[in-house]
């Protein structure tokens, strides 16, 4: 009985905090030691709170450090207008900065862990108050300072600019994924400054929005993005990017229909 | 769900480790096969603390000329253990080490050896020597004090011929590769056992982090036609028939295969990939989700680049 009366709770406490201005940061309960510091930055003084609803998923093990699994899926929420995806113990804490238009509470992708850290994906409102979920992830050191593989490799100019995506329509809206190449300078390697892909937008007919995102260079090496848009069958969706250089990743790409054949495989 | 219980894994390392008193031991129990053969079996799950890194399988042999080892562990200390243990169940001196592959669970023990008595094939030998090493920083990592004193050495005996034998005892070498650039598999000819090395799981997800699959399929096939009769697989139960073992490691990994293949053409997300549903017929399968979010890990950006067609301007 005890335990059933903590939704009511939940629900009270919705209900009031949007009205106070200054609210303070609540205590995480990840107990990261960059909570309370990370939070202000992010959040300033809009208000906080901590909700399982916002789904942080990721592998049970990072497998690779520079290349990190994570989606934020707050599907269950309604009027949710930005997305955030951050790690609270990497030297670039945040990772993408998502405002999806025309398009789920939904982002995938994949970013560098430079240490153990909290992973977290926090969601914000209509009326401008946060809610915030993730978990901590055990990773071995160093998937921001070590060489993205293309440098180490000497290779990542020839493939600069290049993108691959898919549109699928599923029952629950189109998935879309992109794959750009790109080494994402951390800059923090030896001389080689920071430089990373930085912005990215998706329209479709008649130039609706499909939203659009700031990334860092905390997303992986060769970054992918998955977002999940209400787009038309056989929609001609546009992409258009660009990085710290300066240079376009401009593309386009057709809806298609799930294909069965493929479906059936699995 | 996976995020709490990750949280709660690190709370709990880090009260159990001071209240360790005990000395890290590996338990080393060989279980005996075949008439002069042994294997030391490994925990089946993940390397962890909770099991030293002790995860895979070891094999005893005794010969007249000697003991033989097929494998030897993850650490100095257990390397140490196993030698007690195997000259004092066959009551002879270790003559032969044999190296399946790269893999620090196998081979990180070497050092507790002699250099001239470690043996690999000229491709593993080779791998070794820019790779070897590399997995240190990591099991000291995953394993501290499991690890100590633990250096990665490499092996002094280069294997040139097809086959080694001590005393009447005949083992044939055959280096293959898939699950790694160079896996040595290795036939008993007095007991018809295969020791597999990591050729063939057995009820215990493969994992996929050096794996060339399409090697790995000729490997398995060259694998079912020796004619032996039951198998030492790398991890897992020993296999009493042929090619049980053999069979659900091909099944596991064109599974993967395919469904990776038809996650990447969906346009579904690496999480999405490591969370669909395996199917009934791997139950058995200890780790297998585990190792289904690795494998995720290692081949989606390949798979990424071959299946996503190409949107840019540039195209």
């Amino acid at each position: 009985m005890f335990v059933s009366s903590t939704p009511w709770l939940g629900v009270i406490v919705l209900a009031l905090a949007p009205v106070s201005a200054h609210a303070a940061l609540p205590a995480d309960p990840l107990g990261s030691p960059m909570w309370q510091r990370l939070g202000t930055t992010l959040f300033g003084s809009d208000p906080v709170r901590f909700d399982d609803r916002v789904r942080v998923d990721f592998p049970e093990i990072a497998e690779d450090q520079s290349s990190f699994p994570v989606t934020v899926d707050a599907r269950g929420i309604k009027g949710v207008k930005r997305i955030l995806l951050f790690a609270d113990l990497n030297p670039i804490p945040l990772a993408i900065d998502y405002a999806p238009q025309g398009a789920r509470a939904f982002l995938g992708t994949r970013i560098k862990l430079d240490q153990r850290t909290p992973v977290r994906g926090a969601v914000q409102l209509e009326d401008g108050s946060w809610l915030v979920s993730g978990g901590w992830v055990d990773a071995a050191g160093g998937g921001c300072s070590a060489p993205p593989a293309s440098r180490v490799k000497g290779d990542w100019a020839e493939h600069l600019g290049q993108v691959r995506g898919i549109a699928v329509r599923e029952r629950d809206g189109t998935h879309i994924r992109l794959a750009f190449r790109h080494p994402m300078d951390t800059g923090f390697v030896t001389n080689i400054p920071t430089y990373n892909l930085d912005t990215v937008a998706l329209s479709g007919a008649g130039s609706k929005s499909y939203g659009t995102m700031r990334i860092e260079a905390s997303v992986a090496e060769d970054p992918t993005i998955s977002v999940i848009a209400d787009t038309a069958a056989g929609e001609a969706i546009v992409l258009r990017g660009s990085d710290t250089n300066g240079i376009r990743y401009d593309g386009s790409l057709a809806v298609h229909d799930a294909a069965p054949a493929l479906a059936a495989v699995g | 769900m996976i995020n709490r219980r990750i949280a709660l894994a690190g709370l709990l390392g880090a009260i159990a480790l001071p209240v360790r008193a005990q000395p890290l031991a590996y338990r080393i129990t060989p279980e005996k096969i075949a008439e002069g053969l042994w294997v030391v079996r490994g925990v089946d799950a993940p390397i962890a603390m909770a099991n030293g890194g002790a995860i895979a399988n070891i094999t005893i042999l005794a010969t007249e000329a000697g003991t033989v080892l097929v494998d030897c562990g993850p650490s100095l200390r257990y390397g140490n253990a196993l030698r007690h243990a195997a000259e004092a169940l066959t009551g002879k001196p270790v003559v032969r080490l044999y190296l399946t592959h790269l893999h620090p669970d196998h081979i990180y023990a070497a050092a507790a050896f002699a250099p001239g008595i470690v043996a690999a094939t000229p491709q593993l030998a080779t791998l070794l020597k820019s790779e070897g090493a590399g997995f240190s920083d990591g099991m000291y990592r995953l394993l501290g004090d499991w690890m100590r004193g633990t250096e990665f050495t490499l092996p002094g005996t280069i294997l040139a011929a097809d086959h080694e034998t001590f005393g009447t005892r005949r083992l044939r070498l055959l280096p293959l590769a898939g699950h790694s650039p160079a896996d040595l598999a290795i036939l008993d000819e007095a007991s018809g056992t295969l020791i597999a090395g990591d050729l063939v799981f057995h009820d215990r997800a493969p994992s996929t982090p050096h794996a060339d699959l399409a090697k790995w399929h000729t490997a398995l096939k060259t694998l079912a036609a020796l004619g032996h009769k039951c198998v030492v697989p790398g991890h897992g139960p020993i296999d009493p028939t042929p090619t049980a073992a053999i069979d659900q490691t091909r099944d596991w990994l064109d599974w993967v295969t395919a469904t990776l293949r038809a996650a990447v053409a969906a346009g579904e997300d690496n999480v999405a990939a490591g969370n669909v549903a395996i199917p009934a017929r791997f139950a058995t399968l200890q780790s297998a989700r585990y190792e289904l979010q690795r494998s995720v890990s290692h081949f989606y950006p390949g798979l990424e680049a071959e299946l996503m067609p190409r949107i840019d301007a540039k195209r």
